[in-house]
């Protein structure tokens, strides 16, 4: 099972070199090198106020980093691309307080995120297609969401936010998932399947999940990177991970 | 927008382009007969300013509209809407008053009375081509658009939103206003534009143009529904919701919002255009009034009371608000005010989604007493 061998090396997807980045003088990220190969599933754990949602924000265009690179795929640098931009390179969110619009159906949600046609112009002529379609049901069986595909969005229980948006994430076809705490406010059955999801889509993606809950963590990883006051304090296999006193010291233990 | 698709939120879309036509064309033919048709002895006949006040509302019904799409659609709370209507208005207005040519009280074959009378030697450039109609209609779109489209470039590229946009189009349109109000500008001054003979070689005083203008304006109503009501139906509809409820979040996707709302800010811009332009002929002058910063604020109360967010609560609100303005203007004139402050208090604070969403919840809780009534006595409620 664990005969992996040498490290299997695929081409490296994201790379931030150096971000720091303050707000009124305080650094929430702070000298940040983190590198995502194509394919593999990042755990990304670390203490309140870590900047792990800061980093993400970095990656996305909502926050410009004041110094340091952000380079994608081949040689873009994501500093210079606004947030739309960075979108369409084919970088998804799931953000940490699940923000799914409350006044479409789930339908209408999925649809919205589907892949392309992001202009004026497309969105007055779109018609749902039937390719769209199959593409929106295969989608709510994914989430587990098809019989609630007529509900408004604002009427479904937390869990199924979450759910509903990680459907919006796929929707979008990204080639790197940006997962922020993904199972708060699951049952431990949904964390399950969320898990058994993510591990799934590691397999052609490059995914980073920023999670707090442990045992989940321990369920998924396969490489951690523990952040601490805005930089990167150790990174490894979770095993390893585990033993670390440093870690222990300022996260695991607590 | 012949082929704009029905679907989604909305459930499936019974076709509602024949209904709304039809609808318009029946009032439409029943004011016509009765006014031109029953004798004015007839108790049914329907006298001509009645007609004109009909025209009138069903003008501030598309002004309704237009703002209902940015307000309730787009969630920008556009407290100077007026001032497209103003420029749409004063589009027409310079038309009308090229019509006038030397018919005017000083006799000059091209210069409007208030050129002459400000001792001016030629027509400024911008009233050019103002004697075809079929450039003023162009104007009359054209104008107010480009003002929306050049302020929402830079307010929402510069994504400013909230209270600070709510000023900057109030200012906008108080700008305006004073602007207008200078002889220098060439617009009348004060006065505005005014003594219009005829459109089309119509006279403008005759029974049969002002029931012409009153079914023009309840078309270009009709009409300006149905397209508000297709993009609002349409996926683009659904992005711009979305950007109301969450513009943040659609940009996260890959949406750029600020191009969604400057579509919807300037198409609802033109409709309000094409509402000022209807509005003059029938009243018969366009002065700076009309940008008077209290002139938005009151189309805002009249989407309020109908209920912002429907579309026909706009168009409704507009003219049961106007009614009521016409009737007590008349009977009590200084107690207007307070009824408009008091409208806005009571809805805002009571009727948050208009008369429209009161219809809807009675409708809801009486069809609740109905299937409670029916349930047999004793049965458990689940
Ligand atoms: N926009 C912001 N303005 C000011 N401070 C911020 C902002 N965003 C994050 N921070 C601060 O940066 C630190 C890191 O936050 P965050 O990235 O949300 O941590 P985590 O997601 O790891 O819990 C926190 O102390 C937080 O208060
Ligand atoms: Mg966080």
């Amino acid at each position: 099972m664990s005969l992996v061998g040498p490290e299997v090396h695929t081409p490296t997807l994201l790379y931030l070199d150096g971000v720091s980045v303050s707000f009124d003088g305080f650094k929430a990220i702070d000298g940040l090198s983190l590198v995502v190969d194509e394919t593999e599933l990042r755990c990304v754990i670390g203490p309140n106020g870590a900047g792990k949602t800061t980093m993400m924000d970095i990656i996305t265009g909502r926050t410009r980093p004041d110094t340091g690179r952000v380079e994608y795929a081949d040689g873009v640098d994501l500093t210079r691309c606004d947030e739309s931009e960075i979108a369409n390179l084919g970088i998804g969110r799931k953000f940490q307080k699940p923000t799914v619009f409350e006044h479409h159906t789930v339908d209408d949600n999925l649809e919205l995120a589907l892949a392309g046609r992001r202009s004026v112009a497309a969105s007055l002529r779109f018609a749902l297609g039937p390719e769209d379609r199959d593409r929106i049901d295969e989608l709510l069986a994914t989430v587990n969401l098809r019989g609630l595909r007529h509900r408004l969005a604002g009427t479904l229980s937390h869990g199924q936010k979450q759910w509903l948006e990680i459907g919006m994430l796929l929707a979008q076809r990204p080639r790197l998932l940006l997962v922020d705490e993904p199972v708060a406010g699951m049952t431990a059955q949904e964390t399950e399947r969320t898990a058994e999801l993510l591990v799934g889509l590691a397999t052609d993606h490059a995914v980073v999940v920023v999670e707090h809950d442990m045992e989940f963590v321990r369920s998924i990883a396969r490489k951690v990177t523990v952040l601490h006051q805005g930089r990167v304090l150790a990174e490894g296999p979770m095993s390893v991970i585990q033993d670390d006193p440093l870690v222990n010291a300022v996260y695991l233990g607590e | 927008m012949s082929e704009s698709p029905v679907h989604g939120s909305g459930g499936p879309g019974r076709s509602p382009t024949a209904a709304v036509l039809g609808v318009a064309l029946v009032v439409v033919s029943v004011v016509g007969v009765l006014n031109q048709a029953v004798g004015e002895s007839s108790a049914l006949h329907v006298p001509t300013y009645v007609v004109t006040l009909l025209g009138k509302y069903a003008c501030y019904a598309l002004l309704a509209v237009a703002l209902d799409l940015v307000w309730g659609y787009l969630g920008i709370l556009s407290l100077g809407h007026g001032a497209f209507f103003a420029l749409g208005g004063y589009a027409m207005g310079m038309h009308l008053m090229r019509e006038i040519g030397p018919r005017g009280v000083y006799g000059h074959p091209v210069l409007p009375d208030f050129m002459v009378f400000l001792d001016w030697k030629t027509l400024p450039w911008y009233w050019h081509g103002f004697d075809s109609f079929a450039f003023a209609l162009v104007m009359v779109v054209l104008v107010p658009a480009a003002l929306a489209f050049v302020f929402g470039w830079l307010a929402f590229r510069s994504r400013v939103t909230g209270v600070y946009l709510s000023i900057m189009t109030q200012a906008l349109t108080y700008a305006l206003m004073l602007a207008f109000f200078r002889n220098e500008m060439g617009f009348g001054g004060n006065n505005g534009l005014t003594d219009f003979k005829d459109v089309l070689g119509l006279d403008l005083q005759s029974d049969a143009t002002r029931v012409g203008l009153f079914v023009c304006s309840t078309m270009a109503l009709a009409a300006g529904y149905l397209l508000a009501r297709g993009i609002v139906r349409s996926r683009l509809g659904r992005v711009v919701t979305a950007i109301r409820d969450g513009e943040g979040r659609v940009r996260s996707l890959g949406y750029r919002p600020e191009r969604y709302k400057l579509f919807v800010f300037t198409v609802s811009a033109a409709m309000a255009g094409v509402a000022g332009a209807l509005y003059v002929p029938q009243v018969g002058i366009i002065n700076p009034g009309e940008f008077a910063p209290l002139s938005s604020i009151e189309l805002v109360v009249w989407v309020a009371v109908g209920g912002r967010g429907t579309l026909h609560g706009a168009a409704l609100g507009a003219v049961l608000v106007n009614y009521a303005k016409t009737w007590l203007t008349g009977t009590y004139p200084e107690v207007w005010l307070f009824a408009l402050g008091a409208m806005f208090v009571v809805v805002t604070l009571v009727l948050p989604r208009g008369i429209v969403g009161l219809a809807a919840t009675t409708r809801a809780a009486w069809a609740r007493r109905v299937t409670g009534a029916s349930r047999a006595p004793g049965e458990v409620v689940p």
